[in-house]
């Protein structure tokens, strides 16, 4: 373990930011009179929490090392595997192609990445499972709905596996004079689309007026969205020095990741629509399930992943 | 216990060490099945306390009991005891000890009884009296229970398999205790019947409120009115 001394600084200002927020969530709390409820405050305070713990998470795994990294994200697709495929219309006789799902597909995915095998890892979900798993439903003999089953879980193995399995992937790319720093990106990206998130929530509470995308998420408005990124936009811009990005490609990928991230945000919700469900689970409290924290992650992981190895990798 | 007779203290120290590990035992299976399912208890009509009561569960799954004994408050899973086929239970060394010290599940002979796996028809009456005996007896005795009134797990397209007798025998016998409707969701989805590697999904096991008991309510109308409030515990917990 070696870690990078910009982690630390990254952390620390990670934790700063926290102790600032649970100073105004317990003022806010205080404040109301008794007896009064609010749930807003009330979740506020259920998220701020959580962050403790993911933060602290994140920040252990990435001083424990490259392995707890890769780790720490195969455990998170499990869990957003899960709660993917419980929403699935699967029957009984997808059980075999669920059982490869979780139990070989998800770790030999990791295991690629912890191995930095880019010419598998990279094709192995959109090519060998998307062939596989339609196989083992077939051979099972039952056609009823075949082509919805066959592609929700395609779906869902993009989204959870696939697609976040390339925040530890930063990990294996090979940037001249940037060795150490591969867990360094991985802190830029999650530090601004998470805040991303954190900066729309709270300019959308504190000044949000018009809906942005009314039928998909109504707590989105445009005022929180503009603002939010915006402030994600400064802070991935400031950040620069963590990374190998000079000053104008810090700044247009922080703009693409958080819009990516954004966008991701209203295609889950869209998904969470069409089912009639609020929350993807509850394993975080105040956020919901893993799905809906990762979302805009999900969503901003691969394409951040491929336009840095396209600028700086070596192959 | 079929252990030799000439070794009394080798069967008192087995025993004893079954005793004192049924304890990590069942903290072991609630761990695994919440991480396989991350199950949840939904607590719409009851509260989640150790008053006792009689649960009834819709039966798609042997885990159907780990489940529903999962999401029960630590305090309620001491005193409260499934109702299980002997024929199952018994089969093997390990299921004899998961079901017997773990779960100190009634077990019930089945093929004979009113509650057991075997079409209503061939119920043979006294043995299926003999049991709901036993299941009073334990409810004197200060326990709750765990009851799958279908009789038999269901693994067909229907929602909720007719119910057996028994539940309605058990109601006249105690009418003092809590019926209380639990619907499961989902498990059916993480083992159907025949699989052995559970798929991890998210499951939740909802409490309805308690059936009140009507007195001189005939046999099939407390059935109808029971399977009705599962069904529509079921609809509640798909919103």
């Amino acid at each position: 373990m070696n870690a990078p001394p910009e982690l630390f600084a990254v952390l620390g200002g990670a934790f700063a930011l926290l102790v600032v927020a649970t100073t105004i969530g317990q003022w806010l709390s205080r404040r109301r009179p008794v007896g009064h409820e609010s749930p807003v405050i009330d979740n506020l305070n259920a998220r701020i929490n959580a962050w403790w713990a993911m933060v602290l998470l994140l920040g252990l795994a990435c001083l424990a090392g490259d392995t707890a990294v890769i780790l720490l994200f195969a455990l998170c697709s499990f869990a957003a595997l899960r709660e993917c495929l419980t929403l699935t219309r699967t029957s009984r006789h997808d059980h075999r192609a669920l059982t490869v799902a979780f139990f070989v597909v998800l770790p030999a995915q990791y295991l690629l990445i912890g191995q930095g095998w880019y010419g598998l890892y990279s094709i192995f979900i959109p090519v060998y499972a998307f062939l596989l798993l339609p196989i083992l439903a077939a051979l099972r003999g039952s056609t009823e709905r075949f082509l919805v089953r066959v592609a929700e879980t395609q779906w869902a193995l993009m989204m959870a596996v696939f697609c976040l399995s390339h925040v530890p992937a930063l990990l294996t790319l090979s940037i001249p004079g940037h060795e150490t720093g591969g867990v360094l990106l991985i802190v830029w990206l999650v530090v601004t689309v998470q805040l991303s998130d954190v900066f729309q929530y709270v300019v959308g509470k504190l000044a949000g007026r018009h809906p942005i995308a009314p039928s998909l998420s109504p707590s989105k408005t445009r005022e929180g969205t503009v603002g939010g990124i915006a402030l994600a936009v400064s802070t991935g811009t400031a950040l620069h020095g963590i990374t190998p990005f000079s000053v104008t490609e810090a700044a247009a990928l922080a703009l693409v990741v958080t819009l990516m991230g954004f966008l991701g945000g209203l295609v889950l919700s869209a998904v969470k629509r069409d089912r009639g469900i609020k929350d993807w689970g509850h394993l975080i409290a105040g956020h919901g399930g893993v799905v809906d924290r990762l979302d805009s992650v999900l969503f901003a992981a691969p394409v951040f992943f491929h336009l840095v190895r396209y600028l700086h990798g070596v192959p | 216990m079929s252990l030799p007779s000439v070794a009394p203290a080798v069967s008192k120290v087995a025993s004893q060490v079954a005793s004192l590990t049924a304890s990590p035992c069942a903290a072991a299976i609630v761990l695994f099945a919440r991480l396989v399912t991350a199950v949840r208890g939904l607590w719409v009509g009851v509260e989640p306390v150790a008053r006792q009561r009689v649960y009834y569960a819709n039966h798609c799954s042997h885990g159907d009991v780990v489940l529903l004994w999962t999401v029960l408050p630590p305090r309620s899973r001491r005193v409260t005891r499934p109702v299980a086929g002997a024929d199952y239970w018994m089969a093997t060394p390990l299921r004899r000890f998961i079901g017997r010290r773990v779960f100190r599940a009634l077990l019930i002979e089945r093929g004979s009884t009113s509650i057991g796996s075997t079409p209503v028809g061939s119920t043979s009456v006294p043995a299926g009296k003999a049991a709901v005996e036993r299941m009073a007896a334990a409810l004197d005795d200060g326990d709750s229970l765990i009851l799958f009134p279908e009789g038999t797990r269901n693994t067909g397209d229907s929602p909720l398999l007719p119910f057996r007798s028994g539940l309605h025998h058990l109601a006249q016998a105690r009418p003092g205790v809590e019926f209380v409707p639990v619907w499961i969701a989902h498990l059916n989805r993480v083992l159907p019947r025949g699989e052995m590697v559970p798929v991890p999904l998210l499951c939740t096991v909802s409490f309805g409120p308690a059936l009140p008991i009507e007195a001189g309510e005939s046999g099939p109308a407390f059935l109808d009115r029971a399977h009705a409030a599962l069904l529509a515990l079921a609809r509640e917990e798909q919103r």
